[in-house]
């Protein structure tokens, strides 16, 4: 049986029935990242004023690398013209400058996840101390000569699995002081100072993983919800350039329908990361 | 709407998104003096007149293909 509609436009709609399918589809995806969105910036502004970690509940601005989430940023904008260019490709007959444009596309895909993967390590191998003085700092940890690392889930620390090991004493690197909004940055303040803290001076510390702050959690929420989105649509990407291009020796219409869904999709993923950038890079 | 038309939105967003990446570069740049907030702005302005002029050429060349 044939599939009705898959190139020629539906008479009620006036589209062919998968572009009505995905955006249908991308209408539901704005009201998961649009609730998401939400509830990030209600927090945000319900946020204590002040610099973090010094007040408990101020927003930990600052902390995402920027030169990275730009260049980010960029990779995805050059993925979104590459698949835009692959469909005309097709659209002009050149299968081969399709093949050309989806790959670059795939390899900006891969390489976004790469960077993401670098950026999530650098967050769960950084720890917020808060010693039982009253003072708080942020910097990495040594326990027991070794710096606990991303890949080994294991080895991430918190007062708990501190006294659980029995270990009494850490070494903390921790960062220079910030700048406060809006004020200049003393360069001549000490760069990193270096401390061995015993566990018995610990009121607190953990990693910058989602159960420290809420920061945390709804950064890794949407930025791993995304990350699935690229991952998805790499995957989809790469089946329409290897083994689905088959199709444009038998179905060369339907096939380019399908570049053009897929995309759709990926434009949509990569306007999700644009908007998410300055709201958790910037603000 | 087509892809085309999507990626002219996306074009769009884009270029908000550097114009507001140098208004906040240079906004840190008066208070701040680091010369890689100035870096910031100036790269911002470049991009942004960098994707005027590919939006331009890009509807120039695919003026074929329809907008639905």
């Amino acid at each position: 049986m044939e599939i009705p509609y898959t190139v020629k436009p539906r008479p009620d709609t006036g589209l062919y029935n998968a572009k009505v399918g995905i955006w249908l589809f991308l209408a539901s995806e704005v009201i998961l990242f649009g609730a998401l969105f939400s509830a990030y910036i209600l927090l945000r502004v319900g946020a204590l004023d002040g610099v973090w970690p010094n007040i408990k509940n101020a927003w930990p601005h600052g902390l995402l690398n920027i030169p990275i989430g730009t260049f980010n940023t960029a990779v995805l904008i050059t993925s979104s013209v590459t698949v835009v260019f692959a469909w005309a490709a097709l659209k002009m007959n050149n299968f081969a400058r399709f093949r050309i444009c989806m790959v670059i596309t795939i390899v900006c895909a891969l390489g976004f996840l790469c960077i993401k993967s670098f950026e999530y390590n650098e967050k769960f191998t950084h720890y917020e101390l808060r010693l039982k003085s009253g003072k708080a700092y942020t910097g990495h940890i040594e326990v027991n000569g070794k710096h606990p690392g991303f890949w080994d889930f294991g080895s991430i620390y918190n007062l708990a699995r501190l006294e659980t090991d029995k270990v009494e004493k850490v070494k903390f690197t921790a960062d220079p002081p910030k700048a406060k909004p809006g004020e200049k940055h003393d360069e001549s303040t000490p760069k990193h100072e270096v401390m061995e803290v015993a566990t018995s001076d610990i009121a607190h510390l953990d990693a910058f993983i989602p159960r420290n702050h809420t920061f945390f959690a709804i950064y890794f929420l949407i930025t791993a919800l995304h990350g699935f989105h690229v991952l998805g649509g790499a995957l989809v990407l790469a089946w329409f350039t290897f083994p689905g291009s088959k199709m444009w020796l038998t179905e060369p219409e339907r096939f380019i329908n399908r570049i053009e869904v897929g995309g759709l999709f990926w434009h949509f993923v990569d306007l999700v990361w644009i908007f998410l950038f300055p709201i958790l890079y910037l603000l | 709407m087509s892809l085309k038309m999507f990626h002219v939105v996306f074009v769009l967003c884009s270029l908000a998104l550097t114009i507001g990446l140098s208004v906040w570069g240079f906004g840190n740049y008066q208070v701040s003096g680091r010369p890689v907030d100035l870096f910031y702005g100036i790269g911002s302005v470049i991009s942004s007149v960098a994707l005027v002029i590919y939006g331009w050429v890009f509807l120039k060349k695919l003026k074929h293909i329809s907008f639905l």
